[in-house]
């Protein structure tokens, strides 16, 4: 009876204190619900009821637009806040705009917000199960796990494979997320950027630091290149943009040494001819928009999975607490 | 799991003349194999309707569609159980189902909950000329107005009984065990 016995918590606020048997449970349910966007109706009743608020603290075009998509194909009700636009703009706290959101009765909050620890903070507070969409420089765990599930699918698995992470990881939540899972699941990974970009003690995660890009197409199976925001060039990160394109750029001349297929991801969005060139982004190898495709499964698949009814009244809850 | 607890019904041989006689009845009520498909209801119904398939292609010489279905995202209990289920994968035959008359093929047919998911479920993929029911078990205990167009065999079960189909792909074996329920699970 007991296919799962795994209790994965109320909230998903990070990778870090996942186990990989965790992970991989997000990844099979997220396979099996790939396919569910193929059907005529793309819809599903699993979630009929459940009032989901995306409350966002930052601007996001993708990640909030696939969590509306995995919402509204699982049949949940959902709601969207951007910060601009509500009371948050007035200076209501955080705290108190989700104790708000939950008087009205509420189920799950997906939060994106530009302070580093703000799902896990919100998490402790409230009742409804907390979804991390990217929480300052701390994790973004659904992209971590829409990487993982793509690097899966093209190379059929995750562990041994060497995983170079490019650009800038001194602010990226995707960086952490990406590292964490993927060391979690055996993968071998590096990272490659400038060392204004490079957070003090990274190789004590266990990861290796690579200084040129050149270095990084030799030693990679893959490489998740990372969008250089435009706001570090005028915080005086790097000198200029042509000049970080000339150095970490990724392009097709560079990958044309690679002694294998290297496949490209990137999180979006893309400043092409900054640290990815056109011809690569569009190229074959590139899998950034099977990356989009892959993001409403996995968050389909997270939605699902933390949604779960009320495990008390259930056997395998009463087993898994013995365990 | 003691031998006492554990009495088979039906051996390889009798699921496989029940399977033969389901698969005549089946393409006598549809008079013929024209627009026939199978959907097995995940797990063990998937394996039921290849054998039914193989069954209607040996006898008719036509080639049968077929597929599966995974119910568990239109279950009605999925509020009180948790940890949530794994899923498993569902993929009809790519001409689509709109004006085929298709069968659901599962094990056992009890309360009924199931095969109202599965009709669900089917009816998101389009409009069927006709669905059938089609189960190896028919155990009673039904829970919706649902019965069973095809049966392998009635099988009366007490109170503390349930029934198991085994399939060699997952059990190793084809058969069907009457299986009494220890004291603290009944």
């Amino acid at each position: 009876m007991t296919q799962r016995a795994l209790a994965l918590g109320k909230d998903l606020v990070g990778l870090e204190h996942l186990s990989a048997e965790q992970i991989q449970v997000f990844l099979d349910t997220a396979e099996a619900f790939k396919e569910i966007s193929e059907r005529p109706i793309k819809k599903v009743p699993v979630l009929r009821g459940k009032t989901i608020v995306n409350l966002f603290f930052e601007p996001s075009t993708r990640t909030r637009i696939s969590f509306e998509f995995a919402e509204k194909r699982l049949s949940a009700d959902t709601v969207n806040i951007a910060t601009t636009a509500s009371s948050v703009a007035k200076g209501e706290t955080l705290v108190d705009t989700a104790r708000n959101l939950e008087a009205m009765r509420i189920d799950m909050v997906v939060v994106r917000h530009w302070a580093s620890g703000a799902a896990k903070f919100l998490a402790e507070r409230i009742r409804s199960n907390v979804i991390n969409a990217g929480d300052g420089a701390h994790e973004h765990p659904t992209q971590g796990l829409l990487d993982l599930l793509t690097i899966r699918d093209h190379r059929g698995r995750v562990a041994g494979l060497n995983v170079c992470i490019v650009g800038d990881i001194l602010h990226s939540r995707v960086a952490r997320s990406n590292i964490w899972g993927l060391l979690k699941l055996g993968a071998n990974v590096a990272v490659c950027s400038p060392k204004t970009l490079l957070p003090p003690g990274i190789a004590d995660l266990g990861v290796t630091v690579l200084r040129r890009i050149e270095e990084a197409i030799e030693w990679a199976d893959v490489l998740n290149v990372l969008r250089l925001q435009l706001e570090r060039m005028q915080a005086g990160y790097v000198p200029s943009l042509r000049e970080y394109n000339r150095v970490f750029g990724v392009s097709k001349v560079r990958l044309a040494r690679a002694q294998r297929e290297i496949l490209i991801l990137h999180p979006g969005p893309m400043n092409r001819g900054v640290e990815i060139d056109s011809d690569v982004a569009d190229g074959p190898h590139s899998m950034i928009l099977a990356q989009v495709t892959n993001g409403v499964a996995v968050r389909m698949a997270v939605l699902y999975l933390l949604a779960g009814g009320e495990p008390e009244k259930a056997e395998a809850a009463k087993t898994a607490e013995g365990a | 799991m003691h031998d006492l607890n554990r009495v088979p019904i039906m051996d390889e041989r009798a699921v496989l003349r029940a399977v033969g006689r389901m698969a005549r009845e089946l393409v006598e009520r549809n008079a013929g194999t024209d627009d026939l498909i199978m959907v097995g209801v995940q797990r063990r119904g998937s394996q039921l309707a290849e054998l039914l398939v193989r069954e209607i292609e040996k006898a008719e010489g036509d080639r049968i569609a077929s597929g599966h279905l995974d119910i568990t995202l239109y279950r009605d209990d999925l509020r009180a159980i948790g940890p949530r289920p794994v899923i498993g994968t569902t993929k009809l035959p790519a001409g689509g189902i709109d004006d085929k008359a298709v069968v659901i093929v599962d094990d056992v047919l009890y309360t009924g909950r199931t095969v109202r998911a599965a009709l669900n479920e089917l009816m998101d993929f389009g409009r069927p000329s006709r669905i059938y029911l089609c189960v190896l078990v028919d155990r009673g205990g039904r829970e919706l107005p649902i019965q069973p167009d095809v049966v392998g065999r009635h099988v009366e079960v007490m109170g503390d009984q349930t029934v198991e189909v085994l399939v060699p792909e997952l059990d190793g074996r084809l058969g069907v065990d009457l299986v009494t329920l220890p004291k603290e699970a009944a």
